[in-house]
């Protein structure tokens, strides 16, 4: 092992948060040319000693060697001078401007002219030399998500980064997607850079790493394990740290009355573009639909126009058989509606609010939470405190600020809002990104229960498995449009589907039927 | 001609400490009040130097101010005075900036707010014979009603067409004070002056010199009913911002925008509405210092209070209850920068003051650390 040269090695790494250790004592050892996964629970700490690596985070305690030589980082700009580049969750690009004006943004070099020309030519080299297939001249904003990565990484790649660190960079993508991103890795690993790949998907960890460092409440479970060495199930139980169940055993039931119907419905987006074309749909009582599709191909809006936060342009939305598509969120919301919205942070949940007024977002125009023109405070502390034990919010009190909280957690109140309104229809966008295997279990009984509790659900996720483990029916979204539906478990086809391909190989959408 | 640029940083003697900066997770709640004395502090440090500097005695200039605002009982009512049209429109700036509303035509909302009291009695709505309490509370409707409109204005054009209500705001401002003028000059002018004739004695708010007949100890105190109308206020939008159904919305609003409407509440409606309120209460503040101070339609009627209200707002952290005593000490500095000097220095540490409490700001969000280099070199070992 010695022979082999140590690209990054961490000591002792401790960092603390009000409350919380987030990193004990870490040791981590990253080798030359090789593909290293951070495997953890959400509030595991993986995050947390990445930013510290990439000098986001200063720590308490511990040391940082790149190559032999001691570090102290002040900020990420010491860490890429030193090699070290970090691609976070949330991509930091300016929409506006094109690939290449992004990748320069904040370098020494070009100084005054920009020569614009010779940089496009320069980076579209360097992204066929690690299949990063991104036009320079594009504006980000025109790019898919799973472009604007390929962006992100080219910046890293541009800077000269030895130690590329993806904070979960498969979150986003399409399955095909992925493949595309792991040859990319494969690429610079066989140039001698290194990966660090954050994630909890144990499959992709398998598929992608040579070795696994498992996080468990800021301490390392298992340290450098090799991927040939192990298993799905001994990676779950070393990150959760009991044996997780992966069948979830969902009753078969047969679906009751139409709750929600959407007849040909076609809206345009923020940017005026069409993003739903004559969309088709029926959900059941007591059916879980499934929406599969790569992001962006109108899932949002989709969400959006059912819960009356978006006008559809033409076609109608029945909600119990009633006409609902010039409804107000309000009187959506009165129909039983819930809403589990894509993005937490910026539609579902206030962040400097505390925890009890997130609870009480759609309630507290009720009683008890309500008293006339007043809002009863210790009505809307109880009903939260009750909603925290039951769904489990790790929180210090029912007082603590939403912003706090970490993404599972975070879920967890928005969950409690939602499914404690008993729905009679749910939408829960993404409902599993970014959480946990521990977690993810929970959210699904949790939607489970609700479908056996007689509730129409419309799922919607880029996870397959999810999708495959939870629905009922499964209907694939590609620009805006049905692509089909499926109810064989067959990811080849569902694959070609979302990538908009094969459409006359399967059966067209059931056409809407009249409303009963 | 581009040089290429050096990688290797140069070589240089390190200080031996270096500040950590770190963003704060959770802020204690005692954290607030006692960064911001400390920034009050560094404030009347620096003006000390400053006062120095100048060649002037600081400790000499800061006794006199403390006395000229708070030294005895009757310097303090005039500081209350200063402070009653202060608190208001606080209160008036810091129910729109709860909301994310930068209302910044409190001044425009407060002339109005005078003018709308004066039509009372100079239109005349009722008349002088009328006693005083009619005459009050029709006067403090008219104010309000009065400022609110004004603030309506932008509202509306914010919540319907989102036009950027700091501009229309603004622009308000001087619509009403050349509106005020067009008044005082055209209208009611007693004699050509720039003044209106003086209000009949039952349109004055009650001071506590007029109950110097009974209690001799208040002769000459001119504190003034208004400070009353002010309090109640202060803990009326204390009431509505964090007891009521309304309080709730315009916090959720004013937190994330997309999260309310996501919750199904009607911005549109709610900014117009907190629109109305704040320069309703600027409005009760132009009522309150016409009726309660001046008597009489006057130009120059703003000075400046409903500018002032952003920034005690802003330092009251915009906690209506937190006005108050906010307001009191602007007033005193007030009061006693004009026993000093016209202007100049007071006016420079009054801007100290505010530039210091802002800037502490940061150590709410972000915790500093000094720390020594070499001990962080042996961390590294």
């Amino acid at each position: 092992m010695s022979e082999v040269p140590l690209a990054v090695a961490m000591r002792g790494i401790v960092k603390r948060f009000p409350g919380v250790l987030a990193n004990d004592h870490v040791d981590f050892e990253l080798r030359a040319g090789e593909v290293h996964a951070l495997l953890g629970e959400n509030g595991a700490g993986k995050s947390t000693l990445m930013s510290v690596l990439s000098g986001l985070y200063k720590p308490e305690a511990g040391a940082i060697v790149v190559r032999g030589r001691p570090v102290n980082f002040n900020s990420p700009r010491d860490a890429i001078a030193a090699g070290l580049g970090m691609i976070h969750q949330h991509f930091m690009l300016v929409e506006s401007q094109s690939v290449t004006e992004n990748i320069l943004l904040g370098l020494d070099q070009p100084r005054f002219v920009m020569r614009l020309a010779e940089y496009d030519r320069r980076i579209a080299e360097l992204g066929d030399r690690f299949g990063l297939s991104v036009s320079p001249t594009s504006k980000i904003w025109q790019l898919s998500v799973g472009e604007q990565q390929r962006v992100e990484i080219l910046k890293m790649l541009y800077r000269g980064v030895q130690v590329l660190i993806m904070d979960e960079p498969t979150a986003v993508l399409a399955p095909q997607e992925i493949d595309g991103l792991f040859t990319t890795l494969r690429a610079m690993v066989a140039e001698g850079k290194s990966i660090v790949f954050i994630s909890h998907k144990l499959n992709e960890v398998m598929a992608i790493a040579d070795r696994v460092t498992v996080l468990r409440q800021g301490k390392v479970t298992a340290a450098g394990l090799p991927t040939s060495q192990t298993s799905i199930p001994e990676l779950a139980k070393l990150m959760v740290g009991r044996t997780v169940l992966f069948d979830l055993h969902k009753k078969p039931q047969p679906p009751g009355a139409v709750v929600l119907e959407l007849e040909r419905v076609s809206a345009i987006n923020n940017k005026g573009q069409a993003c739903l074309h004559n969309f088709s749909l029926q959900v059941r009582a007591g059916e879980i639909v499934g929406i599969a599709g790569v992001a962006g191909n109108g899932q949002s809006e989709l969400a959006e126009v059912i819960t009356g936060l978006r006008r559809a342009t033409s076609g109608r939305i029945l909600l119990h058989g009633a006409d609902s598509t010039q409804a107000s969120v309000r009187a959506v919301i009165a129909q039983g509606v819930s809403h589990v919205p894509e993005d937490r942070t910026h539609v579902g949940s206030a962040p400097n609010l505390s925890i009890t007024d997130n609870i009480i977002m759609k309630q507290y125009r009720a009683a008890p939470v309500a008293q006339g023109w007043s809002l009863n405070r210790l009505a809307a502390r109880q009903r939260a405190e009750l909603l925290k034990d039951e769904y489990r919010i790790l929180a210090p009190t029912v007082q603590t600020a939403a912003r706090t909280l970490s993404g599972g957690n975070l879920q967890r109140v928005i969950l409690a809002r939602e499914l404690s309104a008993k729905p009679r229809l749910l939408i829960a966008m993404q409902p599993t990104r970014g959480l946990d295997v521990g977690a993810i279990e929970g959210v699904q009984r949790l939607l489970l229960a609700q479908r056996e509790a007689g509730a129409a659900i419309l799922l919607v996720s880029e996870e397959l498995e999810e999708i495959f483990a939870l629905s009922d029916r499964i209907v694939v979204i590609y620009e805006g449009e049905v692509a089909g539906e499926v109810t064989t478990h067959d990811t080849d086809a569902i694959g070609l589907l979302m990538m908009g391909g094969g459409r006359s190989q399967t059966q067209p959408a059931p056409p809407a039927q009249p409303a009963a | 001609m581009a040089t290429p640029t050096t990688t290797a940083a140069p070589r240089r003697r390190r200080f031996p400490y270096r500040l950590q900066v770190e963003p704060r997770l959770t802020v204690p709640r005692w954290l607030s009040p006692v960064v911001s004395f400390g920034a009050l502090i560094v404030a009347l440090v620096l003006g000390a130097i400053i006062l120095e500097l100048v060649g002037a005695d600081w400790a000499q200039a800061y006794g006199h101010i403390a006395k000229a605002a708070f030294g005895d009982i009757g310097v303090f009512s005039d500081t209350l005075v200063k402070a009653t049209p202060l608190i208001l429109t606080g209160l008036a700036c810091t129910v729109a900036f709860q909301m994310k509303l930068w209302n910044i035509g409190a001044e425009g909302q407060y002339v109005m707010g005078a003018l709308g009291a004066a039509v009372v009695v100079l239109a005349p709505v009722l008349p002088p014979e009328t006693p005083r309490f009619i005459q009050i509370p029709v006067m403090v409707v008219f104010g309000v009603v009065f400022g609110a409109l004004w603030g309506a204005v932008p509202g509306l054009l914010k919540a319907k067409l989102k036009v950027n209500e700091i501009i229309t705001s603004l622009m308000m401002n001087y619509i009403a004070i050349e509106l005020v003028n067009y008044f005082v000059f055209a209208v009611w002018s007693e004699g050509g002056f720039q003044q209106s004739a003086t209000f009949p004695k039952t349109s004055w708010l009650p001071r506590l010199t007029d109950y110097a007949k009974d209690l001799p100890i208040l002769r000459g105190l001119t504190t003034h009913f208004g400070l009353i109308l002010a309090l109640l206020a202060a803990g009326l939008v204390w009431l509505i911002l964090y007891r009521s159904l309304w309080g709730y919305e315009i916090r959720l609003i004013g937190d994330n925008p997309r999260a309310a409407e996501y919750a199904g509440l009607n911005i549109t409606r709610n900014t117009i509405l907190v629109m109305m309120l704040s320069g309703a209460l600027a409005g009760l503040a132009g009522m309150s210092e016409i009726t309660g101070t001046l008597h009489r339609l006057q130009t120059g009627l703003g000075a400046g209070y409903g500018f002032s209200g952003v920034i005690v707002a802003w330092l009251a952290k915009l906690n209506p209850l937190v006005v108050i005593p906010v307001s009191v000490l602007f007033g005193g500095l007030i009061l006693a920068g004009r026993e000093i000097q016209p202007s100049g220095v007071p006016r420079l540490i009054q801007g100290i003051i505010l530039f210091m409490l802002i800037a502490s700001e940061v150590l709410l969000r972000y915790q500093v650390r000094l720390v020594r280099v070499a001990a962080l070199e042996a961390g590294r070992a």
